[in-house]
Order: structure tokens, then C-alpha cells, then sequence
């Protein structure tokens, strides 16, 4: 078994969350170690994504957070020599790399293998050229296409083939760059934009699809050729939609047996002919009308969809694919779920899955809305049910977008009239299913709403049927709903929406072998449509908890609240308890179901927390690692006789609600900058002038910073408050003074009711910026030298242990400050795990989390305030998703926009800065010339540093900059971003009628911008510093 | 899913489990082996085949009908798309019927079983009941509007091969050699499949004798799957006994495996629940390839093996005999189905070594017939 002589290997993981690359691949990395841990050989675990599960000890035997290029890897390598690397765990960006280390030779010149699928197999995957005249050579049809390298080979390309055609571009995710064309001028406008984001210059001009059935195969093959599909994925969008636009089922509904099996036997001829060792997905292309189909393409490595498709089966596909690549053979392996029976097999599914994606594009200025071939989707829920209406329902719920269900209830979408909706349909509006509801609601037919949206027929009765049901439940009598309501559960209604009172949900098990096999695993979901639950009451309930995920990624919530809830169910169970857990998002480690010994996969919501409760009998619940939405249950769930461990409900709602958070900072005598709630634009004004503009305005209740900015004057004052109360209907509006150039900082802490233990960040960009944007810093404590540097320091620890006391506070905690001459002003208390605790914790050496659990519980040995000793500078970078969402105006401000984060340590300040920072994709040293225009402040010293440290050429586009910089015209600018000869910009501030052009230019061609002078003048100082390639624990 | 027109009825086991549900398809009362299959798809396929004759088929995935029924098709007179050309199946039993129409249904599944009068029932915990099944073994049932009917019969006593076989010989030339099929219910599936190989076929009653099977002077021998107890067919089982000393090559698929086995002196135990699905791992032990394959049995060769018999393949998951071979003997015997139909196509090599034996005339154990 196995390939001999393999003791150490190393996984590459996928960097910061960023739009098509996201927590998945923690889970797929995550599955890797635990493989190769399983099978005693030592990990080594290379990812600067900070807030990962698999950068933690939890599996991996050494852990390096640094930047993912080739000079860091090979530095790893020649330090750990690792026998063999496993390169598919991580997306295209650490196949990319993986692929450059050997395309040079430095792997085998190291003995390092490359295990899994071979780079001659990956390459021939993802050219599109090469992929394309592989399948023709193997008699695979598909599409027909040309490849093209310039614009001008591109328009006789489309003139050869005709109107419309879709444009692919290579070595590439997410759809990245790629485009479909109806006119030649739509063709124009988008080619060049589509070659720059080509990692070979290559892209693939395609016969267009449009309208045909999207599938997607997942094929499993180890050494010997044994191949099985482990899923067919359904997409409900038809082709001209990514797959990560679209809404997909699983198991396949429209596909009879023939066109089914036609299509495996083509995707495992596929992996053949790649020679794939792991897992591929295959997609397809089926003509609606016809048997016709065409393969699309492949993937050879983990993926989404390879995420997704575990999630959907219980089939451990990242966790069976890495003991393919060390050389196990399929049948020798054991599915993991049943415990007895073989890991060769195709799983089947007695239940529906449904994933929807979530968008958050509002959040972006200018950008475009609608859905396409590019993927723009933050996030991605999974609803399942023994229905299909069930799983739809259900999976728009965990959106957390403000809906019931499928039938909408925002106003903006029930007043439309049908013609409305129909165009909201056309216009490829996301959450089309919404609109179609409501098309369906004013009387349209499912042949109008198919024209609009091409979506199968199939699925447009399914929730046709749904908007019927409910009209009919609107239009009866209270005796004639109460006769409907099991039909109307089973049809996937919540009982909050159909008002009626509480029953408890069934409990099935995800078995991939549809009942007939037992199972081990407990892997779980609720559902109205059935007549018996599977689940035997805990003997020991007492002993147990149910740990909460935080749903659906958005904006504000990412991979750090996934790695809270793994970490605390981790804890937990240290602590002697039996753990189950609940979550919604296929993309999260704390969905593998062998984490914990029950996993729900459901919506983390009231209804489903109960029925849980009452089906396990668990009554201890743990809230503070679910985001928003835990802080948004909590008084529910308190009434409902559950009990919560942390913080209580009160407590939380003291901390949320300004008013009562403010009356308390003021008993304690803490300092906190002027504001108030107002609920009329005129007495915003007024209290704006009493205490002097600038104010930050902001909607309450809300994470990330939605909407919030910052006015100077009324004018910018009055354009924000129209703008909140658009978006936010009867909510008030919080004005407060905003401290100009005051510092930001945070302490990350657990609490215990009396004592806390903290570690202290501070930002680099001044308060203002959205924290989730900022970059942090962690100082060794030996570093803090100065006097009023320590004064702020204790200041900020006296205040926190009083406001645990005052509060109660238990668990995880994190509170903001801005620092102005020595004074920190209580910005915020967040009761509940941080997005930056994973980073300090990292930092210090400690686990938060570990300490949260044990805080909620009990009581810790010290008193007071308990500051961890840390030993090294550790800063964490923004990773942004700018060059993902067309026509978005990159901006530095008071509202979230980062999608990722990423980290790094080192034994100097500048060190630890510039690798963060060229963590971050698509940052790079800029090596030929600088655009500098629009600082604040710093400009001079930023040229200066620039010069010094990379004797590198200056430009600028504006007046007055001073000698040695070069004044060129944006358009001149504009074309030197293009080609590179300006590699990086730094600017400021938001005036996109002035710069929009130059932005987007920047992050379309994948040149690194720098938004902020603090950031840029601190960036600009650590180019050219020594660097260690260092081991996490060396930091400890 | 259904509301509105419904009319209750009920599933009732024979050991007293009562499952309440909505009617559709035909009327009165069905009666049968309760039995569960996992393939997520291939519906017309399951439901028009032959060995599913006399059992109510529960199928685990809770959404059925969604792609319609289509218009029967058939290539040089057999059929393509259908198992048989009738509902097989003497029940049905779903979460959810479903009206789904693609571009090549002629019907909807309801009105096939209204047409063919074959009752269903729907709203049903398929699941649950697929526990129950799972626990306690496959069982008779009846769907009834009454929760008491009368009546429950042994499926394990009812010679069903006599419903299901051909009453009279069937040429399909081709051109080519001859191949004679013994029909225990047959599945079109396997016609479709040595037609395909360029062979002429005689398809025969499955009381066909020993003579008058050679009569025809085959270059090759299959015999078919088909539904029931295989231990009822001791006099089929002694003239399968009697072909075999013929030395024309033979090929087992199913109860045809089953019978083959009993001839050669091992021994048949009913399952507790059977095997019933598509996605079942097989591994053919010479030559260590898997494959994912179809299968459709309640019962299973078993016990020690006769000097003279290889077990040349097992399932992966319990180890269950999937195919024999006869030392010195042109036999190949397989307890899954090769032509899947529904299921995937990696069995399909079973008739390509079929088709060696016929064409080179080597025998199991001689040089060069492993792979």
C-alpha cells in the first residue's frame, strides 16, 4: 500500500478568502493532513491564511504562515525537506505555484515528489487549448473553439465562427476574465481585460451555450485506474452562469438513466486522459432538446464543487483523494461513513441538497449587480430536505438576506409588478428564485419565466407550486390552515412565516448509502417531511453541547468565525463533552462530520436550534461563535428555555443597543466619543454641527460596517442618511464624532464573569478605515517601551476587566478603541469571537477560543487582566476581491470590503509587514515604476522610501509633487498600468469621478493598490527588508 | 407534490407496520415483496424489469417521475429505453410523485401506471420504511385502501419465471453466429448487448430442454436473470447441468449466475434484505480492476466452493460472491448485471470477455485466458 519512502509531505493551501477561492480548500487542506496524520506520516502545512483551521497544531505537524510565491515556498522546502508535496488541496493558487516549482526543476532537483495527478496531466487540464485537442483526440466532443493571444487573433476568431461566443480564459478561477459576447462591441470592450487575467496569455474564444444544462461530475481514480463518481451536481442556471453564480442540486433531477450514465462514462474518460490520481470534476454542457452534450472543461484538484459534493454525500472525497496520491488504491480504503463497506462506490442520496450562493456586490460602489461567467458570489449555503421545495427554502433562509423563503418579502421585489419581475429575471438580477416567486405571484406562466431565465421547467413548477400554496394558505380560513400547515412545513415554509407554533423537526442521517447501510458517522439533517426521527436521545445530555456555526460567508464573516466554532467544539471536547454541532455552509470545517460527534447541516436559526435541543435532548448551547446571526437569536433562544454558555442574551443586548452600552461606558467613567441615535435627518444635522463634523454615520445593528461612513460636512451628511435609510427600513441612525487621525486598536479576549485574558492589535491605517480593512500589528511585549505607550496599554485593560465585570462578560470578547493623545475611546464591545482572534492568537502562542470555552464554563486562576507574553511582530493584511467584481470602485473606508485576510510573523515590524502584505493577491514588490498621487499625508517620504529601497521610477498624475517624480496623463498612466511599467499605485481617499479609471485599471491588470498613506508609507519603509522563513512555533 | 385530489391509502407489512400515503396510478389492491432499490434515476428501467415481477419497489430517492416516460424505442426489434414492454413491478411505493415532461416523455409516470393499472402510493417516509426493510428484512406487503387486508402471499414459494419468460422462441438475426438466450425474464438490456457484438440470437422459453436448446447449434450459451426464488428451480437448474457438459461457452447473469452455481454444487441463501442498486463496487479478483455495477437479487451463492470453482469476483462491501468461474469449463457467471440498464456501463466487460471465449474457444485456468 502506498508509495514507499514517503515520511514528510507538504500541503500547500489557497491564501486569503477571496472571491472563488474561500474556506473550501481549509476544509480540503484540513482533510489532507488529517490523511496524512492517519497514515503516520509528518505534515507540513504552507499558508499564509491566518485565520485557516489548518494552520493550527490541531493537524498538521509544522505550520508556516507566509507568502504563498515561489521564493517562500523553496525556502520551506530546503529547510523541511519534505518527500513529496501535495499540491491539489489548495485551488488554482497553490496548483500554480506547485506548478512553477516544477516547471523549473527545483522539486526534483529537492526530491520532491509531486504526488497526485501529474503536472503534464494538470497542464493538459487547464490549457484550454491543449485541453480542448486532447478530448478531440480521444473522440470526447466538445464545443467547438479557437485559441487566441491577442485581441486582433480574437476578432478574426469570432468573425470565423459567428455571434455569440463565450471567452475562457486559462489557469484561471472563478471565471476570472471571462466573458460572453452578443455583439462585437460587447467583444471589444472585454477581450483585452480577459488576456490580462490569463496566466498563460491564452485564452479560448467558444461556441456560447447558452441555455443548456449545466453538469458537474465528480470523479474519484487512484494509481491503478479504479474510477468511480462520487456526485453529479445539477445546475439549476443554465450554461452563461459560473457554477459559482448558479444555484445547484444534487442529486442530478432532470437526467434520465442513459444521458446520465453517457455522461459518467465520459467524465471518467476524462480523469483518464489526464491520468488524475484524487479527484476531478468534469463539467458539462447538455443540450436541453436532445442526448447532445460537450465536456467543458476540468479541474484537476479540489474545488468547490469538490467541497460541495462531500457536503452533499458524506463522502470524504478530499480526505479519500489524498491517500489516492500517496498511492493507496480505492478499494483498499474503507467508506468512512458506514465504517464497514468499500470507499469504491458511488454514493446514493435519499434526500435533496440545494446550495445558493449569496452576493454581497450593494456594498460596492459602481459595481455591476448582475451574474454571469464571472463568479462575484462571497459565499454559499446548503439547504437539504426530502423535498425539493424543502432544500430551496431552506437554503434561502440560510442566506440570512432578510427572506422567509422563496417568497419574498422585501418590499422593493413584493411591489413589483409582473412585467417588473420578469425584467429583474432577464437582467440576470441576483437571487433570481425571489423574482421568480413574485413573476409567478402576478399571474406570469412558467413558459414567460423560462424565457426570461432559461431555467428548466422542472424547477420553475417546483416553485410555482410553492407561490400556489401559499396563496392558497394566504386566502383560508385559520380552522382551513391549521388542516394545511403539515403540507405547508413539508413544502418547506418556516413556522414563523406560516405563524404557527413550534413542532419539532425529524432527524435524518446523511449516509451515502440511502438507508442501507447503518452508519457511524452522525451526520445529520432536520426535515418536516418525515414520519420518524433517527436520533436516540443522549444518556448523557447533560455532558453535551451544541456548537453554532455562523452561516453563510458574507462581507464581515468568513473562515476566522469557521475556525472559532471548530476551535471551541475542539476545546469542548477537552473538556470532557460530547459536541454536536450546527451549520449551514458547505465550505467550513466545522461541517465535516468527523469533527464532532453530531453534526447538524442546518440552518443555524431558532427553529432548527430547538429542534435539535428536543431531538438530542442537549441543552447547553454555545452562541459566541456565530457571528451576528448567534447575537441576533440570542434573546429568542433564551426564551425558548435553552441555555446558552457565555455571555447572557442581556448582556449582549447591553453591548449592541448604543443607548444602554453608552449609559454603562459613562457609569464606569470610560471615555467614548460623542454621539447619539436619531431618527429624522434634521436633528442629525443639528447634533453634527453641536459637536463638529466630521461624524461617522452608521445603521445599528449591523456587522461589518454595513453602510457606515464617514460625513464632512451636512451635505455628505444628508447623502448618507437618504442612502441608510434606502438599504435599512425603520432603523435608527447612529451619529458620532469622529476622532480625526486617532489610532485604532483592539484587544482580543476571553473572559470568565470576572477576569480576562487579551492580546492588544494595532492598526496601521488610522480609525476610520473598517477594521476588517485595516492591517493590524502585534507587538512583542518587550517591545512596549514608552511610557504613554504603556499608560494606553493598562488604560485599555483596566477598561476592559471593568466592562467584563459590569457585564458579566463570558467568552470570547473583542473591544475597539481610537487613540487620541494617549486617551483610548471605547469604540465597540463585540461579545462573541472576533474575525481577528485567530491572529492573535496565533501571535501569542494561546488559543482564545480554548480559553472562551473554559471561561464559560468555569473560572480561570488568575485575576484581573491576563496579558500573555508575546514574542515576535506579527501583522495581518486585507486580502480584497476587487478584480472579481466588474465595475466596483476600489475604496478604503468606514463600510467593509475585504473578502479575506492573511498573515505573517517575523522578528521585525517591517519584515513581518511586507510579508503579510505580499501575501495578499495580487501584491507584489514593485519592481519598474510607481504611481503615487492623492496621499493625505507621507508622500514625500513614500517617494523617498520607494526610491531608497527600490531605486525604482516615480510617476504621478497630479501638480506639485516634488522633483524626481514624473507627471504623466491618467491616459498615459492608464497604459503604463497595462503593461506593467507602473507595477504598483499608491493613492487615497474616494473620488472616483477623478481616478475610477486608474483604479479598475489597477486591479483588472492585477496591479497591486495601496489606499491608505499610513499603510503606504509604512509598506514603502519595509521593501528591501531580510525576511525569515520561519516556523510558527519558533514565534511562541 | 401533490395536494388538492388525494385519496388515502395504505402500505401494510406483513408483520403489522402500517405506512399511510396518497393512491395514484392504478386502482385496488397490490400485493408483493416489499423490496427497496438506492439507484437515484432509472426508473423505467427498474419498473419494466422482469425480475422485479411480483414485488412492490420502494425507490429511496424521494422525488420519482421528474424526467417523464418516454416513447418505447426499439433497434432490430429490441427495446432500447424499456426493460420489458409492461410494468414489472407489481407496486409502488414513493416519497413523491413528481409530473416532470423532458423533451423525449410521451407520458407522465403516473399515467404509465394508470395506463398499465399498477397502483402506487406516495407520501410515503421511504426512508423509514427502508430502515424497517433494512432491520427487519424484505417482507410481503400489500397497498390496500384498507389498513386490514387479507391476504399477504410467500413470495419465496411463487415460481414467477413462467410470468415473465418468452412462451415461444424468438430469432433475431443479425447476420452472425448464434447465441441462444434462455429467458428466466430476460432483460432487454442483454439482447441489446450481444446483438451490439455482431452476434444472431435465439431467445428461449426457460423450460427449453437440453436438446432442443442445442438444437439451434449455439456458439455460445446466456443465461438471463429473472425474478423469484432460485431454490424452485431445481428441474431448470438440473438442465443447466447438462448444458454445461456441452462445452459451448456460457455465460451466467444473475439468476442465470445462480443457477450455474446450484449445477455446480453451491449452495443459495436468501438475503435479508437483498441487493438492490446501482452504485455497488465489484472487484474482479484476477485482475484487480473495480468496477461500479447493477444489481437486483434477494438471493446469494454462498458457502465453501467446489475444488473446481474460482470465485472471480466479490463485492467490496460484504464480500457477497459476484461471479464464478469453472476451472477447465468456458463459463463466466456474474451476479450482477453486466448490461446495468439502469446503472453504469463498467460491466459492460463482462460480455467483451464473453465474446473472447466464444471467439478464441479458451477455457477458465488454460494460458492466456486472464487478463
Amino acid at each position: 500500500m502506498g508509495i514507499k519512502g514517503i515520511k514528510k509531505v507538504m500541503v500547500v493551501g489557497s491564501g486569503g478568502i477571496k472571491i472563488a477561492e474561500a474556506a473550501e480548500f481549509d476544509y480540503s487542506g484540513s482533510q489532507a493532513l488529517q490523511a496524512l496524520k492517519d497514515l503516520g506520516i509528518k505534515s507540513v502545512i504552507f499558508n499564509p491564511n491566518v485565520a485557516t483551521v489548518q494552520t493550527s497544531y490541531l493537524l498538521a505537524d509544522s505550520v508556516y504562515i507566509l507568502p504563498l510565491t515561489e521564493e517562500y515556498v523553496k525556502r520551506v522546502i530546503l529547510k523541511e525537506k519534505p518527500d513529496g508535496i501535495l499540491a491539489g488541496f489548495g485551488g488554482q493558487t497553490a496548483l500554480n505555484v506547485c506548478l512553477a516549482l516544477w516547471n523549473s526543476g527545483f522539486l526534483k532537483e529537492n526530491n520532491v515528489q509531486f504526488l497526485g495527478t501529474k503536472p503534464e496531466g494538470i497542464m493538459n487540464a487547464l490549457g484550454r487549448a491543449d485541453f480542448h485537442g486532447l478530448m478531440k483526440k480521444r473522440g470526447i466532443a466538445v464545443p467547438s473553439s479557437t485559441s487566441v493571444k491577442s485581441v486582433e487573433e480574437g476578432m478574426h476568431a469570432v468573425k470565423k465562427m459567428g455571434l455569440p461566443i463565450m471567452c475562457r480564459v486559462s489557469f484561471n478561477l472563478g471565471g476570472r476574465g471571462s466573458f460572453i459576447a452578443h455583439t462585437m462591441s460587447e467583444f471589444e470592450r472585454s477581450i483585452g481585460r480577459a488576456l490580462a487575467q490569463s496566466g498563460t496569455g491564452e485564452v479560448l474564444i467558444e461556441k456560447y451555450l447558452g441555455g443548456w444544462k449545466e453538469l458537474e461530475y465528480e470523479v474519484m481514480r487512484d494509481t491503478e485506474g479504479n474510477a468511480s463518481v462520487i456526485a453529479c451536481l445539477e445546475n439549476i442556471d443554465p450554461m452563461g452562469t459560473h457554477t459559482g453564480e448558479s444555484v445547484v442540486v444534487a442529486p442530478a433531477q432532470t437526467l434520465d438513466n442513459r444521458i446520465y450514465q453517457e455522461m459518467r462514462s465520459t467524465a471518467i474518460r476524462v480523469a483518464e486522459s489526464i491520468d488524475l490520481v484524487g479527484e476531478c470534476n468534469v463539467q458539462f454542457a447538455l443540450d436541453p432538446e436532445s442526448y447532445n452534450s460537450y465536456v467543458i472543461e476540468t479541474n484537476p484538484r479540489m474545488s468547490r464543487s469538490s467541497a460541495l459534493a462531500s457536503k452533499v454525500t458524506g463522502y470524504p472525497i478530499a480526505y479519500i483523494a489524498a491517500k489516492l496520491a500517496l498511492g493507496m488504491k480505492m478499494h483498499e480504503l474503507k467508506n468512512e461513513i458506514s465504517s464497514s463497506t468499500s470507499a469504491y462506490f458511488e454514493p446514493s442520496l435519499d434526500y435533496i441538497a440545494v446550495k445558493m450562493p449569496r452576493w454581497d456586490s450593494q456594498k460596492f460602489e459602481m459595481a455591476e449587480e448582475s451574474i454571469g461567467s464571472e463568479m462575484k458570489s462571497i459565499g454559499e449555503v446548503m439547504g437539504i430536505g426530502r423535498s425539493l421545495e424543502e432544500a430551496m427554502q431552506k437554503a434561502v433562509r440560510m442566506l440570512d438576506i432578510g427572506e422567509h423563503g422563496i417568497m419574498s418579502i422585501n418590499e422593493s421585489i413584493t411591489s413589483m409588478k409582473k412585467e417588473a419581475a420578469l425584467r429583474a429575471l432577464s437582467i440576470r438580477n441576483p437571487y433570481w428564485f425571489l423574482y421568480a416567486a413574485q413573476a409567478f405571484r402576478c399571474g406570469a406562466t412558467q413558459e414567460e419565466v423560462e424565457i426570461a431565465t432559461g431555467i428548466n421547467q422542472f424547477f420553475l413548477g417546483k416553485i410555482k407550486g410553492i407561490v400556489d400554496a401559499y396563496m392558497d394558505f394566504l386566502g383560508s380560513s385559520k380552522t382551513q390552515r391549521e388542516s394545511m400547515r403539515a403540507h405547508m412545513l413539508k413544502l418547506g415554509f418556516s413556522e414563523k412565516q406560516l405563524g404557527l407554533k413550534r413542532e419539532t423537526q425529524k432527524a435524518k442521517h446523511i449516509d451515502t448509502l440511502a438507508g442501507e447501510w447503518p452508519s457511524d458517522a452522525n451526520y445529520m439533517y432536520l426535515t418536516h417531511n418525515g414520519a420518524e426521527t433517527e436520533i436516540k436521545k443522549s444518556k448523557d445530555s447533560s455532558n453535551s453541547v451544541l456548537v453554532l456555526g455562523a452561516g453563510c460567508f458574507r462581507i464581515g464573516v468568513s473562515v476566522e468565525f469557521d475556525y472559532a466554532t471548530t476551535m471551541v467544539g475542539m476545546a469542548a471536547k477537552r473538556l470532557g463533552k460530547n459536541v454536536a454541532m450546527l451549520n449551514c455552509n458547505p465550505e467550513t470545517v466545522s461541517t465535516d462530520w468527523n469533527r464532532s460527534e453530531m453534526l447538524f447541516f442546518d440552518q443555524v436559526g431558532t427553529e432548527s436550534v430547538l429542534s435539535v435541543s428536543r431531538n438530542t435532548g442537549i441543552k447547553d448551547i454555545v452562541l459566541f461563535t456565530a457571528g451576528q446571526i448567534g447575537n441576533n437569536i440570542a434573546a429568542e433562544l433564551h426564551d425558548s428555555g435553552v441555555n446558552m454558555l457565555g455571555s447572557s442574551h442581556k448582556a449582549i443586548e447591553l453591548a449592541e443597543n448604543r443607548e444602554s452600552f453608552s449609559r454603562i461606558v459613562n457609569q464606569l467613567g470610560i471615555e467614548e466619543p460623542e454621539w447619539t441615535t436619531v431618527a429624522r435627518i434634521e436633528d442629525a444635522v443639528a447634533f453634527a454641527y453641536s459637536i463638529g463634523f466630521p461624524v461617522l454615520v452608521r445603521p445599528s445593528f449591523v456587522l461589518s460596517g454595513s453602510s457606515m461612513g464617514i460625513a464632512h460636512d451636512e451635505n455628505e451628511l444628508r447623502k448618507r442618511i437618504e442612502g441608510i435609510e434606502k438599504r435599512y427600513t425603520h432603523k435608527p441612525v447612529i451619529i458620532s464624532k469622529y476622532i480625526e487621525n486617532a489610532e485604532e486598536a483592539d484587544l482580543d479576549c476571553a473572559a470568565d464573569g470576572k477576569a480576562a485574558i487579551g492580546i492588544p492589535l494595532f492598526h496601521v491605517e488610522e480609525a476610520g478605515v473598517h477594521s476588517g480593512d485595516s492591517t493590524m500589528q502585534v507587538f512583542p511585549s518587550d517591545s512596549v517601551q514608552s511610557r504613554n505607550r504603556k499608560k494606553v496599554l493598562k488604560r485599555m485593560q483596566d477598561i476592559a476587566i471593568l466592562l467584563v465585570k459590569r457585564l458579566s462578560i463570558r467568552g470570547p470578547f473583542n473591544l475597539q478603541f481610537a487613540i487620541k493623545n494617549n486617551v483610548p475611546y471605547v469604540i465597540e464591545l463585540n461579545l462573541r469571537a472576533s474575525r481577528s482572534m485567530p491572529f492573535s492568537s496565533k501571535a501569542a502562542g494561546i488559543e482564545l477560543m480554548d480559553y472562551a470555552m473554559m471561561g464559560s464554563g468555569s473560572s480561570f486562576r488568575w485575576r484581573g487582566f491576563y496579558s500573555p507574553n508575546i514574542r515576535c511582530y506579527g501583522v495581518k493584511s486585507p486580502q480584497f476581491s476587487w478584480a472579481q467584481l466588474k465595475g466596483a470602485y476600489p475604496v478604503l473606508g468606514a463600510e467593509m470590503h475585504s473578502t479575506g485576510e492573511v498573515a505573517s510573523f517575523d522578528k521585525s515590524l517591517e519584515a513581518a509587514l511586507l510579508k503579510s502584505w505580499i501575501s495578499a493577491q495580487p501584491n507584489r514588490v514593485p519592481a519598474n515604476g510607481v504611481l503615487l498621487y492623492g496621499m493625505k499625508s507621507h508622500a514625500d517620504s513614500i517617494g523617498h522610501n520607494l526610491r531608497r529601497n527600490l531605486g525604482i521610477e516615480l510617476y504621478t498624475v497630479e501638480d506639485g509633487m516634488g522633483e524626481g517624480i514624473s507627471r504623466i496623463s491618467d491616459e498615459e498612466a492608464i497604459e503604463a498600468i497595462k503593461s506593467k511599467r507602473i507595477d504598483a499605485v499608491f493613492t487615497e481617499g474616494n473620488k472616483p469621478s477623478i481616478d475610477y479609471d486608474i483604479r479598475r485599471t489597477c486591479v483588472d491588470y492585477n496591479v497591486p493598490l495601496i489606499l491608505n498613506s499610513q499603510l503606504g508609507f509604512a509598506l514603502s519603509s519595509s521593501f528591501g527588508s531580510k525576511t525569515e522563513a520561519s516556523e510558527l512555533k519558533s514565534y511562541w | 407534490m401533490h395536494r388538492g385530489k388525494t385519496r388515502s391509502i395504505y402500505l401494510i407489512l406483513e408483520d403489522g407496520s402500517v405506512y399511510d400515503g396518497f393512491a395514484f396510478g392504478g386502482r385496488g389492491d397490490a400485493r408483493g415483496e416489499v423490496v427497496f432499490t438506492t439507484s437515484m434515476n432509472g426508473y423505467v428501467e427498474s419498473l419494466s424489469d422482469p425480475s422485479y415481477n411480483g414485488q412492490m419497489l420502494v425507490i429511496t430517492h424521494p422525488l420519482v417521475g421528474n424526467y417523464g416516460v418516454p416513447k418505447k424505442l426499439r433497434r432490430n426489434g429490441i427495446l432500447t429505453n424499456f426493460e420489458s414492454d409492461r410494468i414489472q413491478v407489481s407496486g409502488l411505493v414513493l416519497e413523491e410523485i413528481t409530473k416532470g415532461m423532458e423533451w423525449n416523455s410521451e407520458k407522465s409516470l403516473e399515467e404509465w401506471l394508470e395506463e398499465e393499472n399498477v397502483p402506487g402510493i406516495y407520501g410515503i417516509d421511504t426512508r423509514s420504511l427502508t430502515l424497517h426493510l433494512r432491520e427487519n428484512g424484505s417482507m410481503a406487503g400489500i397497498i390496500s385502501d384498507s389498513k386490514n387486508p387479507k391476504g399477504f402471499e410467500d413470495y419465496e414459494k411463487k415460481n414467477l419465471v413462467e410470468n415473465v419468460s418468452v412462451k415461444k422462441p424468438v430469432y433475431y438475426d443479425n447476420n452472425g453466429p448464434t447465441i441462444a438466450i434462455v429467458d428466466y425474464g430476460l432483460k432487454e438490456g442483454i439482447l441489446d448487448c450481444m446483438y451490439a457484438m455482431g452476434y444472431s440470437i435465439i431467445r428461449l422459453p426457460y423450460n427449453t430442454t437440453e436438446k432442443k436448446l442445442f438444437s439451434y447449434d449455439p456458439s455460445g450459451i446466456v443465461l438471463t436473470n429473472g425474478p423469484g426464488n432460485p431454490l424452485l428451480l431445481e428441474k431448470e437448474v438440473s438442465t443447466v447441468a447438462g448444458i454445461m457438459e456441452h462445452d459451448v461457452p456460457m455465460l451466467g447473469i444473475c439468476l442465470g449466475h445462480q443457477l450455474i452455481s446450484m449445477a455446480v454444487g453451491m449452495n443459495i441463501r436468501k438475503m435479508a434484505f437483498g441487493h438492490r442498486a446501482i452504485n455497488k463496487g465489484v472487484i474482479d479478483l484476477a485482475s484487480g480492476r473495480c468496477m461500479v455495477t447493477t444489481h437486483n437479487h434477494g438471493y446469494a451463492v454462498y458457502g465453501e466452493t467446489p475444488a473446481n470453482i474460482d470465485v472471480s469476483h466479490v463485492s467490496l462491501d460484504d464480500r457477497t460472491i459476484e461471479g464464478i468461474r469453472v476451472k477447465g469449463k468456458k463459463v463466466i457467471s456474474v451476479q450482477f448485471h453486466p448490461e446495468a440498464r439502469p446503472g453504469a456501463g463498467d460491466g459492460l466487460q463482462i460480455f467483451k470477455e464473453f465474446d473472447m471465449m466464444v471467439k478464441s474457444g479458451k477455457k477458465w485456468g488454460s494460458k492466456g485466458s486472464k487478463k
